[in-house]
């Protein structure tokens, strides 16, 4: 115990201990103490970087029994896949607190409790390796968020919070189930219960048990992705959330979705996951493309960014159902450059608002002429959230079109027409809000970024073009697992490797070790 | 020797980031940036870059043409899963040229650029812009891979795009440039795909994929017929759009909102030119792909015609020029399609020095009238701006045609290659584009003397009273590209008239699977039609003259008599032949209309939510159903409790 990814999981309820001590009503002290919990989290996690070693397997892991009677352990590692979105989440979770430090005036305390919170259910989402230990970790993202969005809302946050909670409940009670009947076969087969990882991913599983545990697990992450049709809790939640929730969610807990089918949905159910490939990837297909035509007519920028989403997180889902390492590589390098340039452009509409207190497209015009710091920062991020070559989201994009076309050069076609709508949507509504003459007195005089907004943005905008022109350290650190991801999805390459011989000796020297 | 490709490619980077941090600290200290200061930042970097290059081209002169090859790796850039792109330069005599150009030309329209921008406020912002521009033109040809060529195609686009808007308060200048990159980018959607369909083959036939353009070419013969045809076709694509070609061509005329100097250096000279200089490069894919060059023929001819008429009838100074560059980017791709590469790169060259000279002059003209640029406004600044006047003068003979000046060459060596042409695929089409060629000669001619007319000739315009010479920042400059217009042919002089053609010979080396191609074979063969044909084009570019002449000077009243005449077909070719409007109607339209009404508002908010919402009430009503089971009430509990305890007994016994 006491290893990096531990001490990750538990900084946040240690710097919400520490809050219990601090007066709520000193909202200085709050905030202090919580943004250097944040850069503290940061600085623990960036040693992860220098010292993984992209073997493909677990590194760092750290395992003890939490209940033993039913299998389930405290199992956390990450490797390739993970890795990085652990990075992104505690390079964010400085920022993003720093973004919100006027912009929450009331309750700052709880708003801190909540988002401490937050970060440890995300980062034990990440790292857990234990099915059931991740399902905690999961359901506990879901209780900050959604006070996050229904306390610090806007008009209609308990509408949004609600649906929130709803929509994710339904599939999370589903995957809950199903990972209940998943280890209690693999049980049946192995003779002993557990949730571990590990030994479920080994688990031959028949196909019509596969078909329906993959569904219910699909059903849990297509809705938290979010997968047309299953999007319409995004727009709500996005324009009734405060700013920072708006990042965290479109940076970080839209990635769960998809990290839970490459993690879990996929490699437990690979049989099931081939079979359902054409139907999700059609899906994805119509998420970028309606995602991106629905955006277009929206007069509200957070709703713009929110259907923006749906189109790329489409290209996330249609790579990794390509099933090779380019399709994967891409998918999760948009998962990483979207959570840089989306939770970027969250901040940067927060910014808008809390000059001019309004979201709507047609009360801005101009906005270039009294803040060029602004535009500039602003259309970098709209570039590189269309995918421009040399930011980051072109690297992902092109590698996710490459892994597709190899297999369905249809599917790729459909898909490359997202790279057309994404600037039509993205680039109307810049011309809209920051060219053109001032036509509203209110925007005349507008301030431009203060010195917090440029130290916030900053590393985010050197991020986007640090990920745009040198992708290897990220990718080569992904391929080993990505590959051995891919093997698991092989269904018959597995039979073969899980002979009962291979069982036994593994048994065998697990019981040795644990005598040691 | 290497290092010097990654400065002559980094200077101008530098440059940008230098003025860029400058402007944005100056916008936050709320100060001015001395111009003294951002234009010689600004001015250095193409200037180095130039003296480089040219080291480079002395050095290539002194080696052996197989030896004139210089490659540089920088960094890996992208690798996964059989895919492998490196950041790495090549300098070749193909790209050496561009890169003269680019630098060079580039370089004289930045002195210039120091005095047309003088006393705009954001001079900061415009020679950052400029200078990212530069660094992703040379490496759009520079790279060596298909991938890297994208990026700086795609950079280009961009600071096309902010360039065309850069006085952005002006709605329709910022629409100009949204536009501009919107339309480049469905010929971008063709390009990617393009690029995905030869990695993907590669990858699948050989392994593993590098697009790098040396493989790719070293490869070709392992992919299929469809795939070579397919993909030239979606890289011609991509062509239209950046080259602006029918039907893509719509961008280039609104882009003349931006600056003037940016017309000349961007949307004239350079930037436009990329998709003909892409053929080029790719020249061993299309050599192998008749049908798609027969495409890239018939739509360059297509456009060379159907933009000069266009053009003869615009009245806007930096219109007609554009619609001009649109004709000639026509020609360039009759050049490449025809599969004589090098003719075509050869009046990327010559082009590059005369339309810079004209823009920069229709530049010099606006300066002086104040911002007009309405050319019945016009007329009599010849004798006041005698330096402007004659480069103007002479780049217009240039782009008419008049031997010996550079366009005759380039031009008239492309329409004798279109004749003397076959392609194996559509046998008529090179014979085709020879016609629509010759006939948009003759409109070249009358407009361009026409626009010189109306501008220089004649008597006092309403506008022109006022005016007089530019100062030398301007000047020297116009001399500088007229010189080059009125000399760079002398390099290209054909066999018929007992040249060598050097420039050709320069780009040899790189076009070696180009030497059965189509001008070349014949070219030894009919010396007397070659003679005859170049007769035929000083025939025509007298006529087109003539023509402008009695139209325009001796007999100003007989447009107008003739615009009366045939209302509908003046109308509608000043009007453009309606494109726009069709686009707008037929698919930008009924896109939004799609969006807003299907999608968003049934789709979205009356399918989905309508669901999630029945679904929410449902379960209300489930609840309030079961509301009554925890009434409170004992005897209730104790009811249901008996009841279940019966059923159960019931069932057990």
């Amino acid at each position: 115990m006491g290893g990096i990814l531990t001490t990750l999981i538990f900084l946040p309820l240690a710097g919400m201990l520490l809050l219990a001590f601090v007066p709520g009503s000193n909202a200085r002290a709050v905030r202090l103490v919580t943004l250097l919990v944040t850069v503290v989290l940061f600085l623990v996690s960036v040693p992860l970087a220098w010292e993984f070693e992209g073997t493909g397997g677990m590194e760092f892991e750290e395992r003890a029994p939490w209940v033993p009677a039913f299998g389930i352990s405290y199992h956390v590692g990450i490797d390739g896949i993970s890795l990085f979105l652990l990075l992104l989440t505690t390079f964010l979770a400085p920022l993003v607190y720093l973004s919100a430090w006027n912009a929450i005036t009331s309750r700052v305390k709880e708003f801190a409790l909540f988002y401490l919170l937050l970060h440890t259910g995300m980062i034990g989402a990440f790292v857990a390796l234990d099915l059931f230990l991740f399902y905690v970790f999961w359901e506990l993202m879901l209780v900050p968020m959604a006070f996050l969005i229904g306390v610090w809302g806007g008009e209609r946050r308990i509408y949004a919070a609600v649906k929130f909670v709803l929509y994710t409940v339904v599939g999370s009670l589903l995957m809950l189930a199903a990972l209940l009947v998943l280890a209690r076969h693999a049980a049946e087969a192995s003779g002993s219960l557990s949730f571990d990882w590990a030994d479920l991913v080994g688990t031959p599983v028949p196909r019509t048990l596969q078909m329906l545990l993959f569904g219910a697990f699909a059903l849990a992450f297509a809705i938290k992705v979010p997968l047309f049709p299953f999007h319409t809790w995004l727009p709500d939640a996005h324009v009734e959330a405060p700013t920072a929730g708006s990042a965290i969610l479109a940076g970080i807990l839209l990635k769960m979705g998809t990290y839970g089918f490459l993690r879990y949905a996929m490699p437990l159910f690979p049989e099931a996951a081939q079979a359902a490939a054409p139907l999700l990837a059609f899906l994805a297909l119509v998420g970028i493309v309606y995602g991106a035509l629905v955006a277009m007519v929206q007069d509200d920028v957070k709703k713009l960014v929110a259907y923006s989403s749906v189109s790329h997180l489409g290209f996330v889902v249609l790579g990794l159902f390509a099933f090779n390492t380019s399709g994967i590589q891409g998918a999760i390098y948009v998962m990483l450059a979207h959570g840089l340039s989306t939770s970027a452009l969250f901040l940067l509409v927060g910014v808008m608002y809390e000059r001019r207190h309004t979201r709507l497209i047609s009360e801005y015009g101009g906005l270039a002429r009294p803040m060029p710091l602004f535009a500039a920062f602003f259309l970098v991020t709209t570039l590189a959230s269309i995918g421009l070559p040399a930011l980051c989201g072109f690297v992902g994009e092109f590698l996710v079109l490459f892994g597709t076309f190899r297999v369905h050069p249809g599917r790729a076609a459909i898909a490359a027409t997202g790279v057309v709508l994404g600037a039509v949507y993205m680039l109307w509504m810049f011309r809209r809000v920051f060219f053109g003459p001032i036509t509203a007195d209110a925007n005349r005089n507008l301030r431009d970024l203060s010195l917090r907004e440029i130290v916030v943005l900053v590393p985010l905008l050197v991020g986007m073009v640090v990920l745009g022109v040198r992708p290897m350290p990220l990718l080569d650190r992904m391929e080993k697992a990505v590959e051995r991801h891919i093997e698991m999805m092989r269904g018959d390459a597995r039979a073969e490797a899980e002979t009962p011989e291979i069982r036994f000796v593994a048994e065998a020297v697990d019981s040795m070790e644990e005598a040691r | 020797m290497e290092g010097a490709l990654l400065w002559i490619l980094i200077l101008p980077l530098i440059g940008f980031a230098v003025n860029g941090l400058a402007a944005a600290a100056a916008a936050r200290l709320r100060r001015e940036l001395p111009l003294r200061f951002t234009a010689f930042v600004a001015c250095a970097g193409p200037t180095l870059s130039f003296l480089l290059a040219l080291d480079l081209f002395r050095r290539f002169l002194g080696e052996e043409p197989e030896n004139r090859l210089v490659v540089q790796e920088v960094f890996r850039w992208i690798e996964s899963g059989g895919l492998s792109v490196h950041l790495r330069l090549l300098a070749d005599p193909l790209s050496l040229v561009m890169v003269l150009v680019v630098a060079g030309v580039g370089g004289v329209i930045h002195f210039y650029s120091a005095g047309y921008m003088a006393h705009d406020r954001g001079h900061g912002r415009y020679f950052a812009y400029l200078n990212l521009f530069l660094f992703f033109m040379l490496l759009l040809v520079l790279g060596d891979s298909l991938l890297t060529l994208f990026v700086g195609w795609e950079g280009v686009g961009l600071c096309s795009y902010l360039l065309i808007g850069f006085w952005f308060e002006d709605t329709e200048k910022a629409r100009a440039g949204k536009k501009a990159f919107i339309v480049n980018r469905i010929g971008d959607f063709g390009f990617l795909l393009g690029i995905l369909l030869l990695a993907s083959s590669l990858a699948r036939f050989g392994g593993g994929a590098t697009l790098a353009i040396g493989e790719i070419a070293a490869r070709v013969h392992e992919l299929p017929r469809g795939v070579i045809e397919g993909a030239a076709l979606l890289l011609f694509i991509g062509a239209t759009g950046k080259s602006a070609q029918i039907p893509l061509y719509i961008w280039l005329p609104d882009a003349m909102a931006g600056p003037t100097p940016v017309s000349a250096l961007i949307h004239a000279a350079t930037m436009v030119t990329a998709g003909v200089y892409m053929i080029a490069r790719m020249s061993f894919l299309y050599e192998l792909a008749p049908a798609a060059s027969a495409v890239v023929l018939l739509v360059g001819a297509a456009t060379a015609l159907f933009a000069a008429t266009i053009a003869a009838l615009q009245t806007d100074i930096k219109k007609v020029l554009a619609y001009s560059t649109v004709s000639q980017l026509g020609y360039m791709m009759i050049g490449v399609g025809a599969g004589a590469f090098a003719a075509g790169i050869f009046h990327v060259f010559t082009h590059a020095f005369f339309k810079a000279c004209l823009f920069l002059g229709a530049g010099s003209v606006i300066h002086a009238v104040s911002g007009e640029q309405d050319i019945r406004k016009m007329g009599g600044l010849f004798r006041k701006m005698p330096r402007t006047g004659w480069t103007f003068l002479i780049a217009t003979a240039a782009i008419a045609g008049f031997p010996p000046l550079s366009g005759f060459f380039s031009k008239d060596e492309i329409l004798f290659v279109a004749f003397s042409g076959t392609n194996a695929a559509l046998s008529w089409a090179p014979k085709a584009a020879w016609i629509l060629g010759t006939l948009a000669a003759v409109l070249t001619a009358f407009y361009m003397f026409r626009l010189f007319f109306l501008v220089f000739a004649g008597g006092e315009g309403e506008k022109t009273r006022e005016a007089h010479e530019s100062p030398p920042l301007f000047t020297v400059p116009l001399v500088i590209l007229a010189a080059g217009a009125a000399l760079a042919g002398f390099l290209g002089v054909p066999a018929a008239l007992g040249g060598g053609n050097r420039f050709e010979h320069w780009l040899a080396p790189v076009f070696e699977g180009a030497h059965h191609g189509a001008g070349h074979a014949s070219a030894h063969a009919s010396h007397a039609t070659e003679l005859v044909l170049m007769a035929l084009a000083v025939a025509i570019a007298v006529l087109g003259t003539w023509a402008a002449h009695a139209l325009y000077v001796r007999n100003r009243e007989l447009p107008m008599r003739l615009a009366e005449r045939f209302p509908a077909a003046y109308r509608t070719v000043r009007d453009k032949f309606y494109v726009d409007e069709i686009y707008y109607v037929l698919v930008v339209h009924p896109i939004h209309v799609l969006s807003r009404r299907v999608l968003f508002r049934i789709v979205d908010v009356r399918i989905v939510d309508g669901l999630v919402n029945l679904v929410g009430h449902l379960s209300r009503g489930f609840s309030y159903a079961l509301r009554f089971a925890q009434s409170g009430h004992v005897q209730t509990y104790a009811f249901v409790l008996l009841a279940a305890l019966a059923m159960l007994l019931w069932k057990v016994l």
